[in-house]
């Protein structure tokens, strides 16, 4: 096509003013002869009724098989703050029963004026509410508390993978107790679970008619098997034990139970003698998700430093951010929304020169909490749990860019 | 949110710890999630049958409340453990795969590494409460009120803390006092800018 022949022939697009410029009309010169077949493209796929992630992105949980077990969430492949249901992650004493929701119900009895079940479709039926909320088992970063064998090597899944934030849908258990009337004197409930272990928890009654649910919603959909399908107990900022899944009784009582999961489990050895009972409340922790082992920077220049904060006993109200292994910080950006006993996604901007250093992130409640040193909680706890693990956790960025888990020789 | 917040009138914003105690509750205000004009009972659910909360509440609390009606003696025990429990804890009940039952070192300063039914477990109705409902672990719910009381004598002497003629019943479970008993304190850990514990 001759250039004048092609004006002429695009006057009408020039007039209509969709070619402004020189510069463009020359950018809409055809690359191929008119006669040369193009290759068409290929039509698209119909709707469908269950969407699928892209075929090159399949994060997974990392699992153990057996009856008693854990899988962890893949924290390094998630972006914001909330956990896709089926990569929330899993503990569980007996397997996951398959429950049949129609056939579930619900026991409230002991020290109330009217012993009730309630059936799936009852509880659906009382005023609703929904909460974006973390739950965290209290072994989370267990892994890490080794005196003699600290692992470098580690995943911030293998590390902290028990952590994940779901939005939790369901009933305050306060609208529950209420319309069964708990008697003056009462004090802790009994919750069980229907699982083959019968999982069953003390929990005190101030915290449940505080801001508990009988939670049966997650991200929207109904909770998944694994996470107690159809009814589970949700405690805001509380250990994961403690939120029984499968949930089929609750006891109104005036002492705890004293279960084997609150007295020979899930309680904390100290140095003097002791061990810390109904340990319940998750304190402040952050944790870097990038960079983060088994990455490598490849290139020296600006990354962006990014983690999750939460705490169990509110909002997140500070994160900090060394990037010389402790001796400087500084105040990294908290991403909204900032919302309690939830976390919190922090961002920090990083110019990396190529040097070996640490990076380590410390976060801060709006109780004025700050997230301890590994020292701090030795010199505190002695050395015999490893539940509520909340130490800073540090990533080591190598001189070539490989990034390794820990201080080092500072522990 | 704020919506609830704003309707919550039991004495404390919602999502703190700590606050509304059910007395506050009860004479205050609406519990959160509910608005001014709900009635004070929905009439949505049933009345409990009574054979079917006495079926359910399995539990047994450490001064024997729940504990069933049965008895088992260390002898009837041994057999029960040979049967049902060494696959998972050993001859012996400390060679594994799973928890250690007995033995470990007691405990003084320091926590023994091995926690065991001896040496950690706080109250002696916690043992049937936990095999009751959870063991063994592929067939919880097999074993008879009796021989669970005959297994647990056998763990209580296996640990020296009953003798060899011990018969376990509802009563003379209760009375069992475990050398772990006053060794547990209240979580008293509570926030703040105040020392790390």
């Amino acid at each position: 096509m001759s250039r004048r022949a092609w004006v002429t022939a695009t006057s009408g697009v020039v007039a209509a003013g969709l070619i402004k410029t020189q510069a463009d009309a020359v950018a809409l010169v055809p690359q191929q002869a008119p006669d040369a077949r193009p290759v068409p493209r290929p039509p698209g796929r119909f709707p469908s009724g269950l969407g699928q992630r892209a075929p090159a992105e399949q994060p997974r949980r990392m699992f153990r098989e057996a009856l008693s077990s854990s899988s962890r969430t893949p924290l390094q492949d998630l972006m914001g703050i909330v956990t896709p249901a089926d990569l929330h992650f899993e503990r569980h004493h007996g397997g996951v029963p398959d429950i049949v929701s129609d056939d579930h119900e619900l026991l409230v009895h002991g020290m109330v004026d009217r012993p009730m079940t309630f059936r799936m479709a009852d509880l659906k039926r009382y005023p609703q509410l929904s909460r974006i909320q973390f739950l965290e088992c209290s072994g989370n970063g267990g892994g890490a508390y080794s005196r003699d064998d600290m692992p470098t090597d580690i995943t911030v899944q293998a590390l902290d993978g028990l952590l994940s934030t779901s939005e939790w849908t369901g009933v305050p258990v306060s609208t529950i107790l209420r319309e069964v009337g708990v008697r003056r004197g009462a004090s802790w409930i009994l919750a069980e679970g229907a699982d083959s272990s019968l999982l069953a928890r003390s929990v005190p009654l101030d915290k449940v008619m505080d801001d508990a649910l009988f939670a049966y919603g997650q991200n929207g959909e109904a909770i998944r098997p694994e996470q107690g399908y159809p009814l589970r107990l949700f405690l805001p900022g509380w250990e994961g034990n403690a939120n029984v899944k499968w949930l089929r009784r609750i006891e109104v009582t005036d002492r705890p139970t004293f279960t084997r999961e609150e007295t020979s489990k899930y309680t904390d050895p100290l140095d003097d003698g002791t061990a810390r009972q109904f340990s319940f409340t998750m304190d402040a922790k952050s944790v870097i998700t990038f960079p983060s082992y088994p990455f490598a920077l490849p290139d020296r220049g600006w990354w962006e430093i990014k983690g999750l904060a939460w705490s169990g006993r509110g909002r997140i109200a500070r994160v900090e951010v060394s990037t010389d292994g402790g001796r400087s910080w500084a105040d990294a950006q908290l991403q909204g929304p900032v919302l309690p006993k939830c976390t919190t996604r922090f961002r920090h901007l990083f110019e990396w020169n190529g040097g070996e250093t640490i990076v380590l992130s410390r976060a801060t409640d709006e109780t004025g909490y700050v997230q301890p040193t590994l020292q701090q909680l030795w010199a505190a706890r002695g050395t015999a749990t490893a539940y509520h693990q909340n130490h800073q956790r540090a990533w080591k960025i190598a001189s070539t860019g490989e990034v390794t888990f820990g201080l080092g020789d500072l522990v | 949110m704020g919506l609830t917040v704003a309707l919550c009138a039991c004495g404390s914003p919602a999502n703190e710890p700590g606050g509304g105690a059910l007395a506050d509750g009860a004479l205050l205000g609406m519990p959160e999630g509910l608005p001014m004009h709900a009635p004070a009972r929905f009439s949505i659910g049933s009345e409990a049958p009574s054979d079917r909360v006495a079926m359910w509440d399995i539990d047994a609390k450490p001064d024997g409340e729940g504990l069933p009606m049965g008895s088992g003696t260390v002898a009837q025990g041994r057999q029960v453990f040979e049967t049902f429990c060494v696959e998972c804890h050993g001859a012996t009940g400390t060679e594994g795969p799973n928890d250690a039952l007995v033995g470990g070192d007691e405990w003084g300063e320091q926590m023994p590494s091995v926690r065991t039914v001896g040496n950690y477990w706080q109250y002696s109705t916690t043992l049937f409460d936990y095999i009751r409902r959870a063991m063994p672990q592929l067939t919880p719910g097999l074993l008879t009120s009796n021989e669970t009381y005959a297994v647990i004598a056998y763990l209580l002497y296996l640990n020296e803390i009953v003798p060899e003629d011990a018969v376990m019943t509802a009563e003379t479970l209760a009375a069992v006092e475990m050398p772990a008993r006053d060794r547990f304190i209240v979580d008293d850990r509570e926030g703040g800018d105040g020392p790390i514990r």
